[in-house]
């Protein structure tokens, strides 16, 4: 049967030609490029000049043409913004990880009346918004005399991670074997020194869990800062990018080096690391 | 007694916590509602009359519907392009070809940055002059379509809704993949023996089997879709610009608590009203999607 002859019918299907795994290698492999394209131009277009952003967005440009990268970094306080997200973050994740690994082994480890009600009590926040209590947040805080710092911040953050932390961690340390703890007892451990010594070296993974969950949206939150925080020498990263996005709208080489700056610390920490991001992030979705 | 001791001071800190910052915050919230404000300062007590304002009386109540017309358009149409596009993706990455790995962690890598980030990326890509977007139509001669994506009424909650999309679905994709992982490997033994259909197998097997991950993806992308604030703040302003075309209940009470762009009508009794509304209407509605899919969840 020649070509001209031949009918819609007899045409065979996509599905057909390519073959099953054919088509989804091409769904996978367009997704990808549509994951990874805007990543490719925002990081070409940081070392163009606005012509030849403009002019061709798609080019490899000369890489060793840093102006913009340059001005980021000398004329903003991108620096200071970067120190101020790893300060709060950095204290908020310690904190999380503290006080959520006290009440979770509380909770798993000891049988008390109310141990239920008490985590319940945590678990209550998972899913509420906090961002809606923000009118009575901003009081509190102006009450305390910290709006405008960091610690504000940092409290918000630790009311926001405790509830998953517990969570996690309780249903983490409820598995561990009795077997060790009892035998620590029988040898007259005091129970603080069970904890530290025996039973917190097995709660590792749950903890690098947990604090990846939370270290990625305090890291990137932005509506907080918005709220507590007005000094310029104290804003957070996102923060600080609204400012200097703001000075510099016509020149795109600059707006584009800055977006590379910002996204570059995740992203470098992210491919490293990409498995527990994984699974930290969606710890608490998968069950 | 050293034991109960340790017991306490292993819970009472965070305890007391979370009931400062969240429990208090939380019902303050609903107290606050109910009071008159003067600025910064609780005045008299006003009863219902905050939320009457908010629903019933001009300007206020035109607001209230648009912005929650929005909200609900985003969400459907984000179950669609981010949940739906979800599925169909983890279960292109659940047969593990050659790649697989690369391509899963590709369509993740947006997830981890921050929305702010996202939002100017796309806005500079919308501009209707010098962004890529409009560039890429006029270089192939589809320069017909270029338009002003995020300055015109028809399109600017469009745009937003594919940037969330782009941002997110790494999100449910992987959340449905570790559900398809779960499958018992007996279970698609005997699917294969009894079809060829790759579309039963998906409508009757997989689908019913990842119910669990559907719950968790379906509940966290209403509560967030209705919490929607930092994209549409970044790519479209707190005014919700063009004509309140993108206004959204997060930056609609975020203006009515805190003043819009010049400031002004600054308002925490109806800024407090919305705010309860909004999380009474998620908590509802949270809690019946949640009870409802889990009834259809099987155990396997």
């Amino acid at each position: 049967m020649s070509a001209a002859t031949e009918s819609y019918y007899d045409r065979r299907g996509l599905l057909q030609t390519l073959g099953r795994d054919g088509l989804i290698q091409i769904i996978l492999i367009l997704n990808t490029i549509v994951m990874l394209g805007p990543l490719v131009i925002m990081f070409f277009a940081a070392f163009k000049t606005n012509a030849q952003i403009f002019q061709s967005p798609f080019s490899i440009p000369d890489f060793s043409n840093v102006a913009n990268i340059v001005k980021i970094w000398t004329e903003t306080n991108f620096l200071r913004y970067l120190i101020n997200s790893a300060i709060v973050t950095g204290s908020s994740i310690v904190l999380i990880l503290t006080l959520g690994t006290m009440a979770a082994y509380g909770i798993a480890r000891y049988n008390f009346r109310g141990s239920g009600f008490v985590l319940m009590f945590f678990v209550a926040g998972l899913t509420l918004p906090l961002k809606l209590a923000i009118i009575p947040l901003f009081i509190l805080m102006r009450d305390l005399g910290i709006l405008n710092t960091q610690l504000s911040l940092v409290i918000i953050y630790v009311a926001m991670g405790l509830p998953t932390t517990v969570f996690i961690m309780t249903g983490f340390i409820r598995t561990l074997p009795n077997e060790l703890e009892d035998a620590a007892r029988m040898d007259g451990a005091s129970e603080p020194r069970i904890m530290w010594s025996v039973m917190l070296p097995l709660v590792r993974p749950a903890m690098v869990i947990a604090g990846i969950q939370n270290v990625v949206p305090i890291w990137n939150d932005f509506f907080f800062p918005l709220i507590f925080i007005q000094k310029d020498a104290l804003k957070t990263l996102p923060q600080g990018l609204t400012t200097f996005m703001g000075e510099y709208t016509t020149d795109w080489g600059v707006l584009f080096a800055g977006l590379l700056l910002s996204s570059a610390p995740v992203i470098i920490v992210y491919i490293v690391l990409s498995r527990q991001f994984i699974n930290g992030m969606t710890a608490g979705a998968v069950k | 007694m050293a034991r109960r001791l340790w017991i306490t001071a292993l819970i009472v800190p965070p305890l007391a916590f979370v009931a400062l910052f969240v429990v208090y915050p939380i019902i303050s919230a609903f107290a606050y509602a109910f009071f008159q404000w003067h600025g910064l300062a609780r005045g008299e007590f006003v009863g219902f009359a905050n939320f009457y304002r908010v629903l019933f009386t001009q300007p206020y109540a035109d607001w209230t519907v648009n912005a929650f017309t929005h909200n609900v358009l985003v969400f459907f149409a984000l179950m669609v392009l981010q949940n739906g596009v979800g599925f169909l993706l983890a279960y292109c990455l659940w047969r593990e070809l050659p790649g697989a790995a690369f391509h899963r962690i590709a369509v993740f890598l947006p997830v981890v940055l921050s929305t702010i980030i996202v939002g100017f990326l796309w806005k500079l890509f919308l501009h209707p002059l010098f962004g890529v977007v409009n560039i890429s139509l006029r270089g192939t001669g589809l320069g017909g379509l270029a338009q002003p994506w995020l300055g015109q009424d028809t399109t600017a909650l469009w745009a937003l809704i594919i940037a969330n999309a782009w941002h997110m679905v790494g999100f449910p994709t992987l959340v449905f993949l570790a559900g398809m992982q779960r499958i018992p490997g007996e279970i698609l033994d005997a699917v294969r023996m009894e079809t060829e259909s790759e579309w039963v197998k998906i409508s009757k097997v997989v689908w019913p089997l990842v119910a669990p991950s559907a719950t968790v993806v379906f509940t966290l992308l209403f509560v967030g879709s209705f919490n929607w604030f930092e994209l549409p703040y970044i790519m479209a302003g707190v005014d919700g610009s063009p004509h309140k075309a993108t206004d959204v209940l997060g930056l609609y009470f975020y203006r009515t608590a805190f003043g819009d762009q010049s400031g002004s009508g600054q308002d925490f009794g109806a800024g407090s009203a919305l705010a309860v509304l909004i999380f009474l209407f998620i908590a509802i509605v949270a809690g019946f999607i949640t009870f409802r899919l889990r009834a259809r969840e099987i155990q396997i």
